[in-house]
């Protein structure tokens, strides 16, 4: 029998290794994989983004649970899709034009990923045309925005009018998040909504998704 | 004094002065986000020299270069990477222009924005791009290298390594610490002061410290930090003017040349060696720093 357990313990250590390598038995076993993903993968990120909350763990650990987590969810995504498992909905997510930073953004993704959501993930330095073109061409339900910098968070009100603009902002909920975001600039940008961290990012995606 | 390098001066004078911000003052300037101060080197020199010039005229001990992000790999961003050594070059001779003989240069080294350990970039690859660029600024009359804003040990140390094979001058390397829930200082990467200051001190830095990250008052402790890891070591401090906040959308640094001042006899009873600014610094920050500590009159 696949030890679900270490597999919960391995993603929290950051050890890819171990995390495919039990995956991989799991679903020769034919354990159900969303039975993998929510009782095992997810509560892993939970806990490794609680320790890094309360700094008992940093940026690599954070990196190394992330990356241990994405690998497992290659094995298991494509499984889902033969099954015809739905995503719950489906993310755009980017850190906007002229900002680089990625790692904060990369984990909302992970933990969106990990938590059923569909994610495609544009990168870093997004111009709003970007974003545009991609809620124009195919169904996107949440554009997730990430800024670090005080100089590039006026580019997520930017990319807000950029929808208006092609009249596509009413087809999409717009979030915001970076360290220096707060709810009352995402309320003063009209944005849909705003969290704190990673965890909060799929409370808000599924009540947004929900109303 | 060109001839004299940093651990020189500090042996007549116990405090040296440094330069505040320049990409910030770019900013206010015109630099958009995400566009490459670097490139301003050869499209903007006079615009350049003019910071630079305005850090020079207030008498500091040294200034850096506009060369904070010119490694290649972080120039790739803005395809720029295959411009690398000629911007460094020219970021150096601006200085070296501004400072004449009065002052010494610091070519600027700043992070790739790439992990090691994610393996986006080789070893080999980061090590290159520091060579580079440590290179072409003393091509271009660097006294000195000052390798700052670094969180990660392993990147700081190959940038350290980098400079210590490739010029012969002094080394400055600086990290960004910020409080944790318990009360200590490190860096995102986890990184306390004791264990850098062993790491860089042993790879070949001389002279270390910390820049950027929450304000003056946040480098106190840091300073302390170091201090009790080592008594002698010079420690160069740069801070921001504060933590940045967003006001009708324009980026404000809080903190006041005079708040800058107040905690001033702090940072020197903690040990500081040499003060200077980060972002949101201006020549303001520095001349009133320089005028409270008595190294020139007030006007
Ligand atoms: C690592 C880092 C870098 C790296 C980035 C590497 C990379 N590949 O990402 C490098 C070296 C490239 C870099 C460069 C710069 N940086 Co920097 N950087 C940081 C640092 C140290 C950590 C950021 C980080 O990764 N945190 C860890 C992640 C997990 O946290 P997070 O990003 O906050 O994300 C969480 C939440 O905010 C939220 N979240 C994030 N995005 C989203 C999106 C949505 C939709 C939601 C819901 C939630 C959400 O969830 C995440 C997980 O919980 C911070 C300082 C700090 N302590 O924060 C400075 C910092 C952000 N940088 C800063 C600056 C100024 C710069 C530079 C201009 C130069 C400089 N002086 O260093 C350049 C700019 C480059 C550019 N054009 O973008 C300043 C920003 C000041 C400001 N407010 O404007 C900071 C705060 C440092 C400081 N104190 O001055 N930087
Ligand atoms: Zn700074």
């Amino acid at each position: 029998m696949a030890d679900l357990k270490k597999l919960n313990e391995s993603i929290i250590s950051g050890d890819l290794d171990t995390s495919v390598q039990i995956t991989k038995e799991a679903l020769a076993e034919k354990t159900d994989p969303q039975e993998i993903i929510q009782k095992y993968m997810i509560p892993a990120m939970d806990v490794i983004g609680g320790k890094f909350e309360r700094n008992e763990v940093f940026v690599p650990e954070l990196l190394m649970a992330a990356r241990a987590m994405k690998g497992s969810l290659d094995l298991i995504r494509p499984l889902l899709a033969e099954r015809g498992i739905e995503p719950q909905g489906r993310v755009i997510i980017g850190t906007v034009k002229g900002d680089l930073h990625d790692i904060g953004k990369n984990l909302v993704a992970s933990m969106l990923e990990g938590s059923g959501f569909e994610v495609d993930n544009l990168g870093v330095d997004v111009p709003s045309d970007k974003i545009v073109a991609a809620v124009q061409s195919k169904k996107i339900d949440i554009v997730a925005l990430s800024a670090l910098l005080t100089t590039t968070m006026p580019s997520m009100k930017g990319v807000i009018e950029a929808l208006k603009e092609a009249g596509v902002r009413d087809k999409v909920k717009v979030i915001v998040g970076g360290p220096a975001v707060t709810q009352e600039f995402c309320d003063q940008i009209g944005a849909d909504g705003y969290s704190e961290n990673a965890n909060g990012a799929v409370d808000l995606v599924r009540k947004l998704l929900a109303s | 004094m060109r001839t004299t390098g940093i651990q020189e001066l500090l042996k007549s004078r116990s405090l040296l002065f440094c330069d505040g911000a320049w990409g910030t003052i770019f900013q206010s300037a015109g630099l958009k986000p995400g566009e490459s101060s670097e490139l301003w080197n050869r499209d903007k020199r006079k615009k350049v020299l003019e910071v630079a010039q305005s850090y020079v005229d207030l008498g500091v001990d040294m200034i850096e270069t506009n060369s904070f992000g010119g490694n290649r790999i972080t120039l790739a961003g803005s395809g720029l990477e295959n411009d690398a050594a000629e911007l460094n070059r020219i970021a150096a001779e601006i200085s070296r222009e501004a400072a004449g003989d009065k002052c010494l240069v610091l070519g600027s080294v700043g992070p790739t924005g790439k992990i090691l350990m994610m393996g986006d970039v080789s070893e080999n690859e980061m090590y290159d791009a520091f060579a580079e660029q440590v290179h072409a600024l003393k091509q271009g009359g660097a006294d000195a290298i000052c390798i700052e804003t670094m969180t990660a040990l392993d990147e700081a140390e190959l940038a350290v390594k980098a400079a210590v094979e490739n010029t012969d001058l002094e080394i400055v390397c600086t990290f960004t610490f910020a409080k944790t829930v318990g009360g200590d200082y490190k860096t995102v990467m986890g990184v306390t002061p004791a264990q850098m200051a062993e790491k860089m001190l042993s790879a070949g830095a001389s002279i270390i410290g910390t820049n950027c990250g929450n304000g003056i008052e946040a480098m106190i402790p840091v300073v302390k930090a170091f201090r009790s890891f080592n008594e002698d070591v010079p420690l160069l401090v740069q801070a921001n003017a504060g933590v940045p906040k967003i006001e009708n959308g324009k980026t404000v640094f809080p903190e006041t040349p005079d708040e800058m001042v107040s905690h001033v006899p702090d940072l020197i009873d903690a040990g500081v060696s040499i003060i200077g600014g980060c972002c949101g610094t201006t020549p303001a920050h520095i001349i009133a720093i320089m005028i409270n500590n008595g190294i020139i009159p007030a006007l």
